[in-house]
């Protein structure tokens, strides 16, 4: 049954290619993608579902977390409405396959940022810029005595199969010398039971994703995050190499949500600042960034005002993040290297000029 | 000269083969130009098929390999090891689903109500469930909330625990050799994973209902007649079974089986759902890794089909083998 689906999406992917002739030609901005995205009023999203805190379906049945924001935000500058967005719960091994095939748009699936992702000879995506600054780390529980990664030798460790997380472990085991058992899960509900059912001695994976499981546990003290930290996983949303105009668009759009960030534009104060630099000539910086002159949108093919239309429906970089992950949220997570560069972190949004 | 030759348009021998041919030529071009547009626009995607990744280091580990594997060999490896996994759980799965479901299959004819009655609902429970539904719960309800260590279930000879099924073999020395508690972890000279297991049992109890009503027809198909004229020769009901019905109802059973096993080998790609490395799941990491989606899935197809050529070339063989031969 899996095989099918997989199939299905292998066959639609050599069909797609097979009788799509000399589609993806587009000129100037007027790109393929976004044309079937305006004409079908809606942006497809691919995203985890099941991921607290990047993208999951909360208790209201909304689809909440991080990633979805992004999605959202896209959604509302290309269509002026973040609510046109319809979503797709991708695995870890369907994801490139919907996102090359076109099945989604853009892929949100707090997805790591890779050399061979990146290159046309291997996964052939395009990045837009990182949104969470990740690191794999390893989950075990506090009763086990496991403190560090050689206290795993020769036992089971479960792992999302075909992910970094698989490789990157065994990379790291193997420089290390640890011989150990990797149990890989396809979905992480499946690789979770078998984790807290006792079956592995630890789990490995992104250190944000185990704290964000943690959290909606009865009693998240009973499981620790060993302070090994064994990769560099910038989580980043993803588009096709074949429409840079397409993937333009979407970089831009989430630089305009750090940049907001950095201008002190948020969800509340967006309308004063609109109106302020409406009033005032002189504000030119902000006016250029609010689209109220200047072309950056056009250019993109974008509407002029793209960045206060996604401010409006998700707010600057900071509130996503503090609404899905941070102090407001179940998680609780620091910001860590996750703060702007002004204060010392990674979120840089090159200028727009 | 009266009759005038027929002119080509007109023959009747001709016009036939060029209107094949004319036929012939459409579908040629349409597949040639079919062909061509793949090629053009998976070289344009950077995709076009090409093999030389089979031979870079994998870089991932599988937890349990019927041939020796490490991450620093090539994908191929992978694949292989991969496919001897597969190999491994449908061969197994095979001779248990046929001993399992023959016996049931049997059972439902015995004069015994309670034997009858219960493989009837063996039968009816368990090819009404899904095969998916029923390996998740195999591996998550039953193996995965096996007991530990020392409250491991202990049985002369065989040890069930949640890390694996510890059986009695012969050591390295060729001594006989019982599992044993060694802090905490058990050790003996056969160890099962709980994920084969769980596989294993979930493909077993499924195909072997399928089974069981290919052996119940079978049986069935012979007439009554056969079983007096044999009870009236004395025959226990055994005997009766082992050389005169059975032969008969080989006939058959045998093509019913063979859709039952080609079945099973390909529901073995299921093991996922339980977290055993068959061929699916390594192809899936590579496909991953590699982003070589086309590739690999031609690969995963190619092995699927060729596995089920074989048992069906077996099958067809045994076939011939019970036929009426005809003298």
């Amino acid at each position: 049954m899996l095989l099918l689906r997989r199939l299905a999406t292998a066959i639609s992917l050599l069909g797609a290619l097979a009788l799509g002739g000399c589609a993806g030609e587009g000129s100037g901005v007027q790109s393929q993608k976004m044309a079937t995205i305006k004409a079908r009023g809606s942006l497809i999203c691919g995203t985890d579902g099941k991921l607290p805190g990047f993208g999951y379906v909360g208790s209201d049945g909304r689809y909440a977390g991080l990633d979805v924001d992004t999605c959202r935000a896209v959604a509302a500058a290309m269509l002026g409405d973040g609510e046109k967005v319809e979503f797709r719960d991708l695995n870890p091994s369907e994801r490139f396959a919907a996102l090359a095939s076109g099945e989604v748009d853009l892929l949100a699936r707090n997805t790591t940022m890779t050399l061979s992702r990146d290159a046309a000879g291997g996964n052939g995506l395009s990045f837009a810029p990182t949104t969470f600054y990740d690191g794999q780390g390893v989950m075990a529980p506090s009763s086990s005595g496991i403190r560090e990664l050689k206290d795993l030798a020769g036992k089971p460790v479960c792992v999302p199969s075909g992910t970094t997380s698989e490789l990157n472990l065994a990379d790291r085991m193997r420089e290390e010398g640890i011989a150990f058992t990797p149990l890989k899960f396809q979905t992480l509900d499946q690789m979770w039971t078998a984790y807290f059912s006792g079956r592995c001695a630890a789990v490995s994976t992104d250190r944000s994703q185990m704290a964000a499981y943690r959290s909606i546990l009865p009693q998240p003290a009973l499981h620790t995050l060993l302070p090994v930290v064994m990769s560099k996983e910038p989580l980043t949303p993803s588009t096709i190499n074949s429409d840079p105009a397409w993937a333009d668009a979407v970089r831009w759009i989430v630089y305009g949500l750090m940049q907001a960030e950095e201008l002190g534009i948020t969800q509340a104060n967006l309308e004063a600042k609109l109106a302020a630099a409406k009033a005032d000539p002189n504000q030119a910086e902000l006016r250029r960034f609010l689209g109220v002159e200047g072309e950056f949108g056009r250019q993109l093919g974008l509407p002029a005002d793209f960045v206060v239309k996604a401010i409006r429906a998700v707010g600057n970089y900071g509130e996503m993040f503090e609404r899905n992950l941070g102090q407001a949220s179940k998680l609780k997570l620091d910001r860590g290297v996750n703060r702007l560069w002004s204060q010392g972190g990674l979120i840089y949004s090159p200028p727009f000029r | 000269m009266r009759s005038a030759v027929t002119p080509w348009w007109r023959n009747r021998r001709l016009l036939p083969w060029l209107l094949q041919a004319a036929v012939g030529l459409v579908v040629l071009v349409l597949v040639a130009f079919l062909l061509g547009n793949l090629v053009r626009n998976l070289t344009n995607a950077g995709l076009l098929l090409t093999w030389s990744w089979l031979g870079n280091p994998s870089g991932f580990e599988i937890s349990e390999t019927a041939i020796p594997f490490d991450a620093s060999m090539p994908y191929w490896r992978a694949l292989l090891a991969g496919l001897a996994n597969t190999l491994k759980v449908v061969l197994v799965g095979l001779v248990g689903a046929t001993l399992l479901g023959t016996a049931v299959g049997t059972a439902s004819f015995s004069s015994n109500g309670l034997l009858r009655r219960l493989a009837r609902i063996y039968v009816e429970l368990i090819r009404n469930i899904p095969l998916l539904l029923q390996l998740v719960f195999w591996y998550f309800v039953v193996f995965l909330s096996l007991p530990n260590g020392a409250a491991a279930l202990q049985m002369p000879g065989v040890v069930l625990a949640k890390s694996g099924l510890y059986l009695s073999w012969f050591d390295t020395a060729l001594q006989w050799q019982v599992p044993l508690l060694e802090n905490g972890v058990w050790q003996a000279p056969l160890r099962i994973s709980v994920e084969f297991a769980a596989l294993l049992t979930g493909l077993v109890i499924y195909t072997g209902a399928f089974i069981a009503e290919v052996v119940r027809g079978g049986v069935a198909s012979v007439p009554r007649g056969q079983w007096e004229a044999a009870n009236s020769l004395g025959l226990n009901s055994m005997l009766t079974l082992r050389t005169i019905v059975l032969p008969q109802a080989l006939r058959v059973i045998v093509p019913g089986l063979n859709s039952q096993y080609i079945s099973l080998a390909k529901s073995s790609s299921l093991a996922v759902a339980c977290g055993f490395t068959d061929l699916y799941s390594v192809a899936e990491t590579t496909l991953n890794q590699t982003g070589r989606a086309v590739e690999v899935m031609l690969i995963l197809l190619g092995s699927y089909l060729v596995i089920d050529l074989v048992i069906s070339a077996l099958m067809n063989r045994l076939n011939t083998f019970v036929q009426l031969r005809e003298r």
